[in-house]
């Protein structure tokens, strides 16, 4: 399959947009205006930036914690992001929930917890009702090295495989969670090895190359939608940054991280784009100064808007109406 | 399967078929998903031929994935349907607990996401089924915003409850009490019922002391009550039938009026929901108590299987008589 400059170029602004929001998220932590935690995917932006942008609109994502470009595909705005960020009314969580615990079902994009792998149960019920009512709606979902190692992994690849679902399981691994080496993590080498126990087909693919990434996921997708069932997608990346920003990551070996540094998704989607004759250097600074104009007005937005008031703590525990999702 | 044009006489049991049946007729969006639910209808047959009428899909055998399971009807509530999960026995729900505390409950509140589903939960002691096959989990959940729990002791209430629990936007634990599946019968109107969640039931009228139970309970209760009225002490049973949110105003009014109170479960006793009703009291009708708040419940073990040791576990009308004796002496 070839990739066309117009699909090229999404990826690569998204590429861009990721990186800027969650570097620009870093430095609001650093001068200490971000109240919580914060998780960045730095390095590993092309996974969640292309299976997202191999989505139809009525599909859904249900992303992790290192999946901040599906946010932003999906139609978060990144004012949104920072606004989630800093606490205020007006992310997508209200001030209910902190970093990237967000989602709308209107944008088709579900809310992570904390608890890693949850998310894909949740994601294989939600191909399941397109299966109940015979639509031809996708899942994707994803959860990191260490994810795979909990049951809720093991439930959902297996339920999901038994009645040929249509969703696909992605895996970052970036090999750490959050210290401990994958080799502590599993007794394999690649997860992907952990698929063929359910009958899933498996793929490696470069977890830094966003149209590898874009191109493995469409296909996956269209099978998903033909009815052939799960697929499982192994990204090989690394973790370029602590598990959240308070962690240093001195257990990282620095040689492996200054090896995984000339394999910056970002670098090599701009040689892609070159090779491929897309665009110039001229172009690409075009990308560069919308992803920076996007930004500032992410950063104005989120700081004039208010925050919660306390007793807005109260709101909202339970459902008294239904969300209108797509159907 | 039963079918619902004339009243009729149901078991516990047959009202919860009935009202699943109901529901899945109504809307397409109600669908059962459980362990052995299929073909073999149920651990306890409650559905049994649903996948002969509903399909297989509608009535969705799974593997053996409690948390898996949950997950997943999450995940299909959030896309529009109404899924009903069979805990096969109450006992397994451990293995859902992360889903159902922390998405199922939290999604909501979180994010606006509701989850309109219900995950019904075989439970209680009393048919020897030993440590893992006779728990009460409810005060697990019970200390968990954002869910809803409902535990009937009729079979009205059974088939009342389960279809609003149903039809309700929120994630509903809906405790069925094994040891009343075929013990308890009544007739039941033809036409459509609710029993809304929220409210208790004043299962007795009395005027000396109150007991504040749900389940199994309400049934010692009752036996307690009745003896009780030949020595001239008159019980006041209150039947919480929802767990969560607690029907405050029922339990309030009660002890405001009879002054005097036992608080009833099967579950263990220490953190237990009569724990929260005795503070509540101790809070809002302090100036009314003619006497202390008494609660009776199961030791602070697990359920034992050999038969002298479950009897001597499970609470009993006897256990009411002589705490109800010794209240009515103050």
């Amino acid at each position: 399959m070839e990739i066309s400059k117009p699909e090229f170029l999404q990826l690569y602004y998204y590429l861009l947009l990721t990186r800027a929001v969650e570097e620009r998220v870093t430095v609001l932590y650093r001068q200490g205006r971000i109240a919580g935690g914060v998780y960045t995917s730095h390095g590993m932006e092309a996974i969640s930036v292309g299976y997202a942008c191999a989505l139809q609109s009525d599909d859904i994502a249900a992303p992790f914690h290192r999946d901040m470009g599906a946010f932003l595909v999906r139609g978060i705005t990144p004012g949104e992001i920072v606004a989630q960020y800093l606490g205020k009314r007006t992310g997508p969580t209200k001030g209910k929930d902190g970093n990237v615990h967000l989602g709308d079902l209107n944008r088709g994009i579900f809310a992570f917890v904390s608890h890693l792998a949850d998310n894909l149960p949740v994601a294989v019920g939600a191909a399941l009702a397109f299966k109940l009512r015979g639509e031809s709606r996708v899942v994707v979902t994803n959860t990191g090295d260490g994810g795979t190692s909990r049951g809720d992994f093991h439930e959902a690849l297996n339920l999901a495989s038994v009645r040929k679902l249509p969703v696909i399981f992605f895996c970052n691994n970036n090999q750490y969670a959050y210290s401990t080496p994958l080799h502590h993590q599993m007794a394999i080498q690649d997860v992907v090895e952990r698929a063929k126990a359910y009958a899933i087909p498996g793929e490696i693919v470069d977890g830094n190359d966003v149209a590898a990434i874009y191109l493995m996921a469409q296909s996956a997708i269209q099978r998903a939608r033909a009815g052939g069932g799960p697929t499982f997608i192994e990204c090989k990346t690394m973790r370029m940054h602590g598990h959240s920003e308070h962690d240093s990551a001195k257990y990282v070996p620095r040689e492996l991280l200054e090896e995984w540094k000339k394999k910056d998704p970002i670098l090599k989607a701009e040689q892609s784009l070159k090779q491929l004759g897309y665009v110039d250097d001229v172009e690409l600074l075009e990308v560069r100064k919308r992803v920076e104009k996007d930004i500032e007005a992410a950063v104005e937005f989120a700081e004039q808007s208010p925050l919660p008031e306390g007793p807005e703590t109260l709101e909202g525990v339970y459902a008294e109406t239904l969300v209108e999702v797509l159907a | 399967m039963m079918t619902t044009a004339v009243a009729h006489e149901v078991t516990y049991l047959e009202a919860i078929s009935e009202a699943l049946d109901e529901e899945m007729s109504q809307d397409e969006r109600v669908f059962l998903l459980g362990e052995d639910i299929g073909p073999y209808g149920g651990a306890f047959r409650i559905t049994e031929g649903f996948q002969e009428k509903y399909g297989e899909w509608r009535v969705f055998d799974t593997p053996l994935s409690e948390s898996g399971i949950v997950g997943a009807a999450i995940g299909a509530a959030m896309m529009g349907m109404r899924p009903i999960v069979e805990m096969q026995f109450a006992d397994f729900i451990s293995c859902a607990f992360d889903q159902i505390t922390e998405m199922a409950a939290k999604n909501h509140y979180r994010w606006g996401a509701a989850v309109p589903m219900v995950i019904r939960a075989p439970y209680g002691g009393g048919v020897h089924g030993g440590p893992f096959h006779s728990v009460c989990p409810e005060a697990w959940f019970f200390h968990t915003p954002g869910l809803k729990l409902v535990a009937p002791s009729t079979a009205y209430d059974a088939k009342g409850l389960l279809k609003s629990a149903i039809r309700d936007n929120n994630p509903v634990l809906y405790f069925e009490h094994k040891f009343l599946y075929r013990r308890v019968k009544e007739t039941l109107p033809p036409e459509d019922f609710f029993v809304p969640i929220g409210e208790a039931e004043i299962k007795r009228k009395g005027r000396d002391l109150s007991v504040i139970t749900y389940g199994a309970m309400v049934h010692i209760a009752l036996e307690a009550a009745e003896q009780l009225d030949q020595e001239g002490i008159d019980l006041e049973v209150v039947d919480l039938r929802t767990l969560s949110p607690l029907d405050r105003h029922t339990i309030v009014d009660s002890v405001g009026k009879t002054s005097k109170v036992i608080v009833l479960h099967e579950a263990t006793k220490t953190g237990g929901i009569g724990a929260e009703i005795s503070a509540l009291l101790a809070e809002e009708c302090f100036s009314s108590l003619d006497a202390p708040i008494l609660r009776i419940a199961a030791p602070d073990t697990p359920v034992p299987y050999s038969p002298p040791l479950e009897e001597f576990f499970l609470p009993k009308a006897r256990d009411v008589i002589a705490a109800a004796r010794q209240l009515v002496a103050y």
